[in-house]
């Protein structure tokens, strides 16, 4: 799928630029974003190290493990492959905890420890599970209560009345996520594409 | 917005305190909070390297397609679809640039209230589609690349329905509310 869109895009940039005249503005935005992602990884270091160490001590002094059995009654029917207790659940409810409170720069090193952890459960390297999609359904369409702090400082006092708005966008749009993941992942097309003569760069 | 303020307020508050509790728990609980800090600190370094790949190929591509123009042919494609459906054309770019782009979608918000104001209705449904939805295509980049993951299933195609589910729950609950 990704596949496709990704190579749609390009193709649909380039022929566009063509017939537009705008061929040499798609040029300069190819290197101009591939700079801009270098420089958007490095500078996640900092937030991703700090929270990282954080959630570390989190581990180590059995915080995780208590959040972890908090959520069994729910995470079993979400995530029915990930074992009772295991840290990935923690780390997917620390997640969704600071998504919820609109803490954006905690929430990235908490997820992508949660994807760790998963991976460690994953037996096929190359390919996502259906815990981590279900997990990434929920997580794009975005568990928040509180508004962006760039929506309040664009609209000012007016932001307050998107509030109720939002809420029932985003309640929405998490059902729709979860309904969709559940439905997606048991038809053949989606199903895992075994590739055992891999170049081992996912171990 | 007194309830915003208070809501924002208590957010901010919450990371000193998270960043001060956890490392205190962990000290009742005997665990060498420094050390363990900086040995879980190492990963975030790995982490953003591994992601690089991935996100240059993502943002490559939404970048060349962003200044190629095609959206403006995209949404005049799309605006009869839509207007049986009753959603506002003006709202068309923003519904399909939430996936794609965060800083391109935030532009789109300062540009309708340039042009609307923030009182318009307009404008505060572009605000629901901003608030009510991540860039999907960045998480799904960052996420499946920090663990190497090519093969990403089902979740473009479920991340996306959820995207549209959100964007038309934003243009109907915001004319029912604000209408």
């Amino acid at each position: 799928m990704l596949n496709y869109i990704w190579f749609g895009l390009i193709a649909i940039a380039v022929v566009t630029g063509l017939f537009n005249g705008t061929i040499d503005a798609v040029t300069d935005a190819a290197f101009a974003s591939a700079r801009q992602a270098v420089e958007l990884a490095i500078g996640l270091v900092g937030a991703m190290a700090l929270w990282l160490g954080i959630m570390r001590i989190a581990d180590k002094a059995g915080l995780v493990a208590v959040l972890a059995r908090g959520i069994r009654p729910i995470a079993r029917r979400l995530f029915p492959d990930i074992p009772d207790g295991h840290p990935a659940l923690g780390s997917i409810v620390m997640n969704m905890a600071a998504n919820i409170l609109g803490l954006g720069n905690a929430a990235t090193p908490m997820g992508l420890k949660a994807m760790k952890e998963l991976q460690e459960l994953n037996p096929e390297k190359d390919a996502a599970t259906d815990s981590m999609v279900m997990f990434l359904a929920i997580n794009t369409s975005s568990v928040q209560i509180l508004l962006p702090a760039s929506v309040v400082g664009l609209m000012g006092a007016r932001a307050g009345d998107i509030f109720i708005p939002v809420l029932v966008a985003t309640t929405i749009s998490t059902t729709v996520a979860i309904i969709a993941a559940k439905w997606l992942q048991k038809r053949p097309r989606f199903a895992v594409q075994t590739t055992h003569a891999d170049d081992g760069e996912a171990a | 917005m007194s309830i915003i303020d208070m809501a924002n307020r208590v957010g901010a508050t919450l990371i000193p305190l998270i960043i001060v509790g956890i490392p205190a728990y962990g000290l009742l609980k005997k665990v060498k909070v420094y050390e363990e800090f900086v040995e879980g600190a190492k990963e975030g370094f790995e982490i953003a390297v591994r992601i690089i790949p991935y996100l240059v190929a993502i943002l490559v591509a939404i970048g060349m397609f962003r200044a190629s123009g095609a959206m403006d042919y995209l949404v005049n494609g799309l605006r009869p679809v839509l207007s049986l459906l009753g959603f506002p054309p003006e709202n068309l770019p923003m519904a399909l640039m939430r996936p794609l782009s965060g800083s391109g979608s935030l532009g789109l918000l300062s540009d309708l209230i340039g042009e609307y104001g923030v009182d318009s209705l307009f404008t505060k449904i572009g605000a629901t589609m901003y608030g009510s939805s991540e860039t999907t295509f960045y998480v799904l980049a960052v996420y499946f690349g920090s663990v190497g993951i090519r093969q990403t299933r089902h979740a473009v195609v479920a991340g996306l329905l959820a995207d549209g589910a959100g964007a038309l729950a934003a243009v109907y609950v915001c004319k029912l509310m604000l209408g």
